[in-house]
């Protein structure tokens, strides 16, 4: 889960690290409010969960709240990647002599954690990374040891930051490593990290990455999510425990296992650009390996919600739940689903190999559910899928 | 032959208590693996699905001889049941719990390379090991294929399936499910590397998909170090940019961990990469039978 800057500067604040003072706004009422609350000249910030703000002009500065409530006009509502701005962060403007980089990540290709520093901050740092990689420093940290001050002014150090910044960068650096382990998070962006006028080292930005696997053990993150930008179908099937995406297309599948599902959109869509239309996959849902009555139930519930679908692919491998386990919980979430007066009115192609798949395919023949057909490949399936998804269309 | 794991491999199973312990216990042991204990902290003593229970994995190596764990501990304590059976020094230690924090596995991963690597770790977040015919560490379903001439590495467990059974009359050396995860303790190009090593695989199956740049780093490798035939197969062309697709690791971040990146990569070094399931099995099928 990705952080919104406001969310993210709050967290670091919780860990000591300094931030400008500031305030969240959704409409230009709270910018004048939050405005005059504060002191001096303002940066209203845009809050989207995408970079490249600033170059979009969704940061402007302003002199007093009047003008605030200018630039938040412009600001509230404007478009960045895609993203629409239903939130501003109203702050003290820092005076900034100086911007650098800073960042804690997840190397995965080397196993380990990274921290990132260069003197070279602010807008330009991917440029920066690019032209001239060797004033980006990449310092290899190890989850047994850590960083403690130490670390973190010789990590600074290797960034090129000048000696009248590296007790402040230290400690930030120390502080934010607490952050990024104590929160379970990927990534921990400060940029631009600040020298102010005054001295002092400050968080300007901020980007926070949370791991989802650390749900069991992190019991505030949920309230961080942000549910009101969340898909409603999205939202309503992470309340049924289905690992659920929302996509474009009008082909609903159901699959088990991660890699056959994700491999299942593919080849729908391979399919698809041979029909009018071109159908392609309405959605990822993965039921897992037990594929029980209840849980095909609650996919087929979610993805018959969806008003776009006009097909289903249920693909399935036998495994270690077998073939014939799977056909029936097909029929039985048909039976359950009529009746609760939610019968299945879309064509369902059904493609079951494996484990006992003769068995299935026999229980799925003899249920003659209506508007269920059963084919044996799954690229067969797929094109038969995307065929009756044209045609409905 | 296989890699890894051979009929002579003696499995521990942590965790063994649990609903899933005891299930996939009983499965592979059906299967005709050794499986000579489970390990369960709390239970130490007792018997369970006719096994020795031990108190640690320690002791579960010096009364058995196991040289293979299981874990299928929950992801709060996988952690600690990982350091454990690196502390102990068993060879194989293969995680199938999915849902580890990744400062978890990180630091699992950073504990056994201090301890010299003396174990090898497999997943998390994995079906585990089989070795048709020998034996089988996990949950992969034993009974979809024989012992052949076939290896298969692949990050994910419904893919490693459905491959095995496309390609059942074939066969296989050794089939190994390395995870969906971001970390993990055995990649492509360790197993990529043991096949070549080994006098009874002919060919190699490799089955990625989006995220990290795992597939490119064993495209690299592959033109360096392998000379048998490889044939890949990625997952998520299609799959939107910045949206988790059921594993945790399967995540395309701006332009970084495509599957088309992916794809190329493998292309440019020679290896065959089917644009579906079944046409990989089918390049594969003509490397078998042109042999």
């Amino acid at each position: 889960m990705d952080l919104f800057e406001h969310q993210a500067k709050e967290l670091f604040a919780d860990y000591g690290i300094p931030v400008p003072r500031g305030i969240v706004a959704h409409t230009v009422e709270e910018v004048r409010a939050a405005a005059e609350q504060l002191t001096g000249r303002v940066v209203v910030k845009a809050q989207v969960k995408t970079g490249g703000r600033g170059k979009a002009g969704g940061v402007k500065v302003a002199d007093d709240a009047a003008d605030a409530v200018t630039k938040a006009e412009a600001i509230l509502g404007m478009d960045i990647k895609g993203h629409t701005v239903h939130k501003v962060l109203v702050e003290e403007a820092s005076a900034i002599a100086e911007e650098y980089y800073f960042s804690f990540l997840l190397d995965r290709a080397n196993r380990t954690f990274l921290a990132i520093c260069s003197a070279s901050g602010g807008m330009d740092i991917e440029e920066v990374a690019h032209t001239t990689p060797e004033k980006v420093a990449k310092v290899p940290v190890s989850a047994l040891t850590g960083v403690d001050r130490a670390k973190g002014r010789e990590i600074a150090q290797a960034g090129g930051l000048p000696e009248k910044a590296l007790d402040g960068a230290a400690e930030l650096i120390e502080k934010l490593w607490c952050c990024f382990v104590d929160e379970d998070a990927t990534l921990v962006e400060v940029n631009p990290m600040i020298l102010s006028a005054d001295g002092q080292v400050k968080a300007l930005d901020g980007k926070v990455t949370l791991d989802d696997n650390a749900g069991f053990r992190q019991a505030d993150h949920e309230a961080l999510a942000d549910k009101a930008a969340e898909d409603p179908l999205e939202a309503k099937a992470k309340e049924k425990d289905l690992n659920y995406v929302k996509l474009d297309g009008n082909v609903g599948i159901i699959g088990n296992g991660a890699g056959l599902v994700m491999s299942t959109l593919d080849v729908v869509a391979y399919a698809g650009e041979e029909f009018p239309g071109k159908p392609s996959p309405a959605n990822f849902l993965d039921i897992g390996g037990g594929a029980s009555a209840e849980v095909m139930a609650a996919g087929l519930e979610i993805i018959l919600s969806d008003p776009s679908v006009k097909s289903i692919f249920v693909n399935v491998f036998g495994g270690i739940t077998a073939c014939d386990a799977v056909a029936n919980g097909i029929v039985s979430a048909f039976k359950l689903l009529e009746s609760r007066g939610e019968a299945v009115s879309h064509p369902l192609v059904v493609r079951l190999d494996g484990n006992n798949a003769q068995l299935g395919r026999q229980i799925l023949a003899d249920a003659a559910l209506p508007r269920v057909e059963l084919v044996d490949t799954m690229d067969e399936a797929a094109k038969r899928a995307a065929e009756l998804a044209a045609v409905g269309a | 032959m296989a890699i890894w794991l051979t009929e002579n491999s003696k499995i521990i199973v942590q965790g063994m208590t649990g609903g899933e312990g005891t299930k996939h216990t009983r499965r592979m042991l059906a299967s005709g693996a050794k499986v000579v204990g489970g390990v369960n902290a709390r239970k130490a003593g007792t018997t369970h699905e006719g096994l020795p229970v031990f108190g640690t994995v320690k002791e579960a190596m010096e009364k058995t001889g196991a040289d293979v764990s299981v874990v299928f501990v929950p992801p709060a304590f996988t952690k600690d049941a990982v350091k454990e059976a690196i502390d102990a020094e068993i060879p194989l230690c293969v995680v199938i719990t999915e849902g580890v924090p990744v400062h978890d596995s990180t630091e699992f991963w950073a504990y056994a390379v201090e301890k010299g690597n003396k174990t090898r770790i497999i997943g998390p977040n994995c079906p585990g090991i089989a070795s048709p015919g020998a034996s089988n560490a996990g949950i992969i379903p034993a009974d979809i294929t024989t012992a052949g001439r076939i290896g298969l590495v692949s990050k994910s467990g419904t893919l490693t399936y459905q491959l095995m059974y496309e390609l059942r009359d074939f066969g296989f050396s050794t089939a190994v499910g390395i995870g969906g995860d971001p970390v993990i303790g055995t990649t492509h190009i360790d197993a990529l590397q043991a096949f070549q090593d080994d006098p009874d695989t002919d060919a190699i199956v490799m089955i990625g998909e989006i995220g990290g740049d795992a597939e490119e780093r064993a495209a690299a490798y592959v033109e360096q170090h392998i000379t048998k035939p490889v044939v890949a197969y990625v997952a998520g062309f299609t799959a939107p940019e910045g949206k988790t697709m059921g594993h945790a690791g399967a995540i395309v971040s701006g332009s970084a961990g495509t599957a088309q990146a992916k794809k190329e990569a493998l292309e440019k070094v020679g290896v065959r990469v089917g644009k579906t399931p079944s046409e990989t099995a089918r390049l594969m099928r003509e490397i078998m039978q042109a042999r």
